[in-house]
Parts: C-alpha cells; sequence; structure tokens
C-alpha cells in the first residue's frame, strides 16, 4: 500500500527558509547559568537527583525520570548546581527547575565504551533510549522509548522519519539532514533494529531536493530504508497526514501510529537516538533556527540544552529591528513568548522574531461561511462551525461535530478572510473537553 | 527590547485574503455585466444601478448607527448586494423601486437577522422576489427604449422562435444583468481564477438543469431549446453569481453538488411545468432554506474517520 506522497486539505503560506537554510549549525557555548525545566516532554516531571551545591559535570544525570512516561535530564555543562526553583518556560508556565551555574570548564562524565549496532539487544536499545532521555523533539515531547516499545513490535510496517518541516522559516532539520545524513540514517537503523518487519521510510518535503539526492545517494546499497518525496504543503509534517501520505493509512484521533503499524520520529530526535545508542551520550544538545525579518544574522545554531533565550538571540546579531512578537517554534504552531529569559528545553526548535504582528493587526470580522477554512482543513472538519459552537461553549455538539479530530495545525485562522481565531477556538474546546475526559476517568 | 511581548494563539501569521478583497472582486467582476446592461438598455439601467447600490449600502449605515453598531459597510457586500439587485430589475423600472428593493434587501433579509453571515437567503433575491409579488405589473414589464415585448423565453414558452445568437451575447429583452451570457460568462472566469468561486455548484446545476431538460422538457436532445433554455433567463447569472452566494450555499463539498442538482431540478420544474417561463429566483430561494437540511446530511467525515480522500 503505497502513500499518494500528500493529503487533502493544507496550505502555502510564505516560507521564510531563504533566509537560514544556508547557515550551516553553529556551536553556541552558554555564557550566563543554566535552566533545566523538570518537565520538558509529556508525562510526569522528572525528579532531581542532585542538589544545591553539587557539582555535576557535562552528561550527568540531574534529574530521573518520574515513571515509564517521563524522561530523564541530564547536565549540558560542568557546574554547580546554584538552587532548585520554579522557573518560568516557554508556555508561560513557572516550572519547578534545576538552576546550574556554568564553570565554563565543560568538563565531561565518562560515557563508557561504545560497540556497534549489531551487538545490541532490542532491550539494550530501548534501555539506552531511555536512559538518554530522548523524547520527540519536533514539539510534543513524547519519551522516545514508549513510542519504540508498542504492544505487538511484529506488526509494525513502517518506522518513518518526519523529514517533512513543513513550519515555515524552520531550517534546523534542513540543515541536520544536509550536514549529518548519515547520523540520520543511523539513527533510523538503531530504531529498525527494533521491528523485525518493518521498512523505513525518510519522508521528506519535495522542497528538499538536495536532502533527498544526499539520503537517495547514500542508501543506494539499503533496501531496507526508502526516500520518500513528498509533495510540499503544510501540514505535511502533522503524524497523521504524514503517515498517510507517506503509507495510505488513515488514523483518527483515538488511534496511536502504531495501530496503522507505524513509528513516526523527528529528524532531531532520531540524532538523538543515534547518540544515545551508539555513542551512549545523552540528549544534551538541539538545533535551533533562530531566525525572523527582526533577526540581524539569521542562523542555525547547536544549543545545549538549558541555554537561555537572550543569549540565543545574541549569537544571531541581536535584532536589527524591533521584533512584534517573538515566537518559540514555528510561526504555525509555536507560542508566543512574552518574556525571553526562557530556557531552550528539549522541544524548542526555533526562535521566530516577526517585526510584523499578523495577528493583533486583523480584527476578526463576521464569518461569511467562505468554506475556505474546511478546503484547508486537513482534519476534514468544518472549522467555522465549530468556532461558533465553541463560542456557546456546548462541548456535546463539539464532540459531535468531531471537533477532537482537530489537529491544532492553524490552517483555518491563517486562511480565514475573515481573520477570525478559529484555531483558539477549536483549540481551547479540546482543553476542556479532555479536561472533562479526564476527570471522569 | 522593553516589557512584555504580544502573546496570542497560533497560527502567528495570516493569508493576505480578507473579507473586503472578496467582495471587490465580485464587484470586479459584475462590471462587465453591469456595462453591458447600460450600454444596452440606456440611462434608466444607470440610474436602477445607483439607486439599489446607493440605498443598499445607506440602508446598512443607518441600521448599525440606530442599533449602535459599528459600521460594516467597509466590507462592501452591501455594494455587491445592491448590484445583484439591480441586474435583477427590469430596465424601465421607476427609480423609487430600486430603493425599496435594495432597502428591503438589506434591512429585512439581511440585517435583521443578524447582518453578514447570518441571512439564510440571498438578499438581493429575496428583495427580488419581494418587488415581483408586490409590484408584479412593473417587474414583468420588460418593455424599455432598445427592446419591446416579451423576453425569449417567454417567446418559447409560447412555441414562439427566439435568436439564440442574440441571447447568447446579449441583445433581448429581460432584466438589466441577466441577457448577455458572455459578460456573465466572463465575470465568472475571472471569479474562478482567483479561486473565490469554484465550479461546483454552477456546474451540478447547469448539467442537472440540462438533464432536466432532455428528460421532461417533451422536446428530448433538442440543441436550439436547450441553448436558449441555458442563454435566457437568470440562469447563467444565477447559476454563477447567486447560487454560489457563500453566505446562503452550503459549506460543506458534498452539500453544494447537491445543492447544485436541487437548483437544477427545481429551475427545471419551474420552466417546463410552471406558469411563468422563469424561476431560477425562486429556485434558489427555496434552495436556500433548505440549505441548514443539506449541510446536515452532508456533514463530513473527519481525517482517519473515513474522510481523508475526500
Amino acid at each position: 500500500m503505497a502513500g499518494k506522497l500528500t493529503f487533502s486539505g493544507g496550505i502555502h503560506p510564505y516560507d521564510g527558509k531563504d533566509i537560514s537554510k544556508d547557515k550551516p549549525i553553529k556551536d553556541v557555548l552558554p555564557k550566563g547559568d543554566l535552566v533545566y525545566p523538570l518537565s520538558q516532554h509529556i508525562g510526569a516531571p522528572a525528579t532531581p537527583i542532585v542538589k544545591k551545591g553539587d557539582r555535576v559535570l557535562v552528561g550527568q544525570k540531574i534529574a530521573e525520570a518520574g515513571g515509564f512516561v517521563s524522561a530523564p535530564i541530564y547536565a549540558t555543562v560542568s557546574g554547580t548546581v546554584k538552587a532548585i526553583e520554579p522557573r518560568r518556560v516557554v508556555v508561560g508556565d513557572n516550572v519547578n527547575s534545576i538552576i546550574v551555574e556554568n564553570d565554563g570548564q565543560y568538563e565531561e562524565v565518562d560515557f563508557g565504551p561504545c560497540k556497534p549496532l549489531e551487538q545490541h539487544t532490542k532491550e539494550e536499545i530501548i534501555k539506552k533510549i531511555q536512559e538518554a532521555g530522548v523524547v520527540g523533539m519536533g514539539g510534543a515531547g513524547f519519551p522516545t522509548h514508549v513510542k519504540l516499545s508498542p504492544k505487538e513490535p511484529d506488526k509494525i510496517d513502517y518506522v518513518i522519519v518526519n523529514c517533512a518541516e513543513c513550519e515555515p522559516y524552520l531550517t534546523s532539520d534542513y540543515r541536520r539532514m544536509i550536514e549529518e545524513p548519515e547520523r540520520v540514517i543511523g539513527g533510523l537503523k538503531c530504531s529498525l533494529a527494533l521491528f523485525d518487519n518493518a521498512k523505513g521510510i525518510l519522508a521528506v518535503e519535495d522542497n528538499k531536493p538536495d536532502c533527498i539526492a544526499k539520503f537517495k545517494e547514500l542508501l543506494k546499497d539499503e533496501d531496507r530504508i526508502m526516500v520518500k518525496a513528498l509533495k510540499t504543503k503544510y501540514p505535511q509534517g502533522a503524524e497523521r497526514q504524514l503517515i498517510y501520505a507517506s503509507t495510505g493509512r488513515a488514523i483518527n484521533s483515538d488511534m496511536l501510529p502504531s495501530d496503522a503499524g507505524c513509528v513516526v520520529n523527528n529528524v532531531d530526535t532520531v540524532c538523538a537516538i543515534y547518540g544515545a545508542v551508539l555513542e551512549n551520550r545523552p540528549l544534551m544538545y538541539r538545533i535551533v533556527t533562530v531566525t525572523g525579518d527582526a533577526i540581524a544574522d539569521p542562523r542555525n545554531f547547536r544549543v545545549r540544552i538549558g541555554t537561555n533565550y537572550h543569549e540565543l538571540i545574541e549569537e544571531a546579531g541581536g535584532f536589527k529591528q524591533e521584533p512584534a512578537k517573538i515566537v518559540s517554534g514555528g510561526p504555525m504552531m509555536g507560542f508566543g513568548i512574552f518574556d525571553l529569559d526562557v530556557p531552550t528545553t528539549k522541544t524548542a526548535s526555533a526562535l521566530l522574531c516577526l517585526t510584523k504582528d499578523d495577528v493583533s493587526a486583523c480584527e476578526p470580522s463576521a464569518c461569511i461561511n467562505c468554506g475556505m477554512c474546511v478546503e484547508v482543513c486537513p482534519g476534514r472538519v468544518v472549522p467555522s462551525r465549530l468556532g461558533k459552537v465553541a463560542e456557546r461553549g456546548d462541548k456535546e455538539a463539539f464532540v459531535a461535530m468531531n471537533g477532537m479530530e482537530c489537529c491544532e495545525c492553524g490552517c483555518c485562522s491563517f486562511i480565514c478572510p475573515a481573520k477570525r481565531p478559529l484555531t483558539q477556538q477549536i483549540k481551547s474546546m479540546r482543553k476542556m473537553v479532555l479536561e472533562d475526559r479526564r476527570k471522569k476517568k | 527590547m522593553s516589557g512584555l511581548m504580544k502573546v496570542s494563539s497560533n497560527p502567528h501569521i495570516r493569508a493576505a485574503i480578507t473579507t473586503n478583497k472578496i467582495m471587490l472582486s465580485v464587484i470586479i467582476a459584475l462590471l462587465p455585466t453591469t456595462i453591458f446592461g447600460v450600454v444596452n438598455f440606456g440611462t434608466n439601467a444607470l440610474i436602477l444601478v445607483l439607486a439599489t447600490v446607493a440605498s443598499a449600502v445607506l440602508a446598512e449605515w443607518c441600521f448599525c448607527k440606530i442599533c449602535k453598531k459599528k459600521s460594516t459597510i467597509g466590507d462592501l457586500s452591501a455594494v455587491v448586494t445592491g448590484l445583484l439587485l439591480a441586474l435583477n430589475l427590469p430596465p424601465s423600472a421607476p427609480w423609487w423601486i430600486a430603493v425599496i428593493g435594495g432597502v428591503f434587501a438589506i434591512v429585512v433579509v439581511k440585517m435583521l437577522f443578524g447582518g453578514l453571515g447570518q441571512n439564510f437567503m440571498n438578499p438581493a433575491l429575496g428583495a427580488r422576489c419581494f418587488l415581483l409579488i408586490s409590484f408584479t405589473s412593473i417587474m414583468t414589464n420588460f418593455d424599455c427604449d432598445a427592446y419591446t415585448g416579451a423576453t425569449p423565453l417567454a417567446v418559447l414558452k409560447e412555441g414562439g422562435a427566439v435568436n439564440v445568437y442574440d441571447m447568447v451575447i446579449g441583445k433581448t429583452a429581460g432584466t438589466i444583468g441577466e441577457t448577455s451570457m458572455v459578460a456573465i460568462v466572463l465575470g465568472a472566469c475571472f471569479l474562478i481564477i482567483l479561486g473565490v468561486i469554484d465550479l461546483r455548484i454552477p456546474g451540478t446545476y447547469i448539467v442537472s438543469f440540462v438533464i432536466f431538460l432532455v428528460l421532461f422538457s417533451g422536446k428530448g436532445l433538442d440543441f436550439h431549446y436547450i441553448s436558449a433554455n441555458l442563454a435566457g433567463g437568470g440562469l447563467m447569472l444565477g447559476a454563477f453569481f447567486m447560487a454560489t452566494d457563500y453566505v446562503t450555499r452550503p459549506i460543506t463539498k458534498k452539500g453544494q453538488y447537491v445543492f447544485g442538482i436541487l437548483l437544477g431540478v427545481l429551475t427545471g420544474i419551474f420552466r417546463v411545468f410552471g406558469a411563468s417561463a422563469e424561476g431560477v429566483s425562486y429556485a434558489i430561494i427555496i434552495g436556500n432554506l433548505l440549505v441548514p437540511l443539506i449541510e446536515k446530511i452532508t456533514y463530513p467525515k473527519a481525517f482517519g474517520r473515513g474522510g481523508e480522500k475526500s
């Protein structure tokens, strides 16, 4: 069963990738304190295993996973634990965090001897990934070892690497694929080792022909992994759409990718798997694109997790114009942040600084029923109607009208000629319904 | 940078398209038809166009003022309504008919139901039918300086002969904007290219209407009869500019096909079996009223629940 390389719905926004796509990944050394929020993933928060005054080394575990669905956290610099206290994170909440004062020595722990993939058992691979604190680095932050442990591993047919990078402006995955394609493929091979019947898919949008060519060349003697050039369209990288486009299988909101015999991981996550399994190195870095028309020198950085956002802006030459809005992540699904004094976490893919805030520039007017939201909705729901139901707060009707099938991709708000905040209305409603469901359990 | 930044829910970017731009493109698309009507029928047609547009816009402005609401005339939808109404008036109608129609369309059909987006019936057509019932003799008198006598469809219904070529060009009696198929299709192509409308409704409407004629008109595959029926009356104007009105057509794709077929069948019934030669206005209005029902039975399936292929 082959996918159609695309899905119905979707949009083609200005992609803004040109301003940073040719800038090689540059390492950033943190200057100030590093802040490690204990919740950088979906699931239980991690538990600190260091205390104030302790000296920590690069790669030393400082917080233990708080359960199976959770992930440990590692220090990314050497220095002293300064405090364990609530600090503000990207979404605006205060989250309990470990603060480490950087001594500038970057003294590493011994990661132990490495061995080739063939000498690993499946349990060992999963254990290593779990121990390394690898989580979904595309944005959701779901612990990767949980994803890689489906109930029936034999029924997994495809292990997909999400190389779509469909969000405008983002180029971190692109740089990874151009600079370290071997690590992407290596990480995929580590995951494939867990599933005997699976084939690997590198799902790349066709606006990155150089990545596709590079992958194809590296994989020319490899029959277990295929490269799929998907049509460039937002949200091609949304999990359900990606699975559909690359395999032709469709899942709904009640299902997991494994129900369709698929496992999906982001490019950065796959590279982290490579580091965890073959280099014994925990998740300590991620690639962050610092971009937008307010940034003097847009770039892609390899950032030590915990680094303050202020330092990233400085590294990118600061602001050349006053930003009107700063977004952590891409413009379609990222979080607008009101303060730059927050740390880089495992799930931060970009820091986007825009000189124009489209949202406050547009005043919502009456819905004219034009149907553009229906046309673009990848979830095949009717956003304008869901918006109206949400205004009334009618949860029952919202669920009956497939409101829970929304993936919050933002296409409806983007396209709406009346500038109605449809995604926001639907998102808040979904939160309320999910809250109710949790309470009932 | 100082102080706190602005935040909002995602997405943080917006497409350039606005309601105002959509309405403006519809106005531009109606210009060939309007200009043709004015040139073809003379000064009174121009007066009627200006009177309906002015009265519609003014009515909306006054209504907003009285209700102490922010004026909505900037969205240009009142201009579209006024223009469409004018195109549906006989060229010899007195100016006050135009004013009554414009005010009725905006105040009664649109604003009383909540304004743009809330009306359940196309305002221009609602007003036309109101005028047709209230001032039947004026609204059905198509005599003017340029043409005398009945409209081609009325001639056809009585068994007379019509010149299809003249009908396609528009050199026949009729309302200001319905006669020229060429001008209407030209404007419609503009909207289709811009993506403001698509062929789902007009296409199914026209195709199902033709099929109805072939099956039930008793004339079978009579090319002359069919093309006269397509070019005559308000079919083209209705199919491309009024049946496609966003507010009063189904929002779902499937619903739009159902809506188009329904309009084709209703128009066929009115034209073939009805007393009047026309039927487009009533067909669209009845179609408008059935939209909630159509949407209910055509609500789409979600992705992963069978809707992924649509």
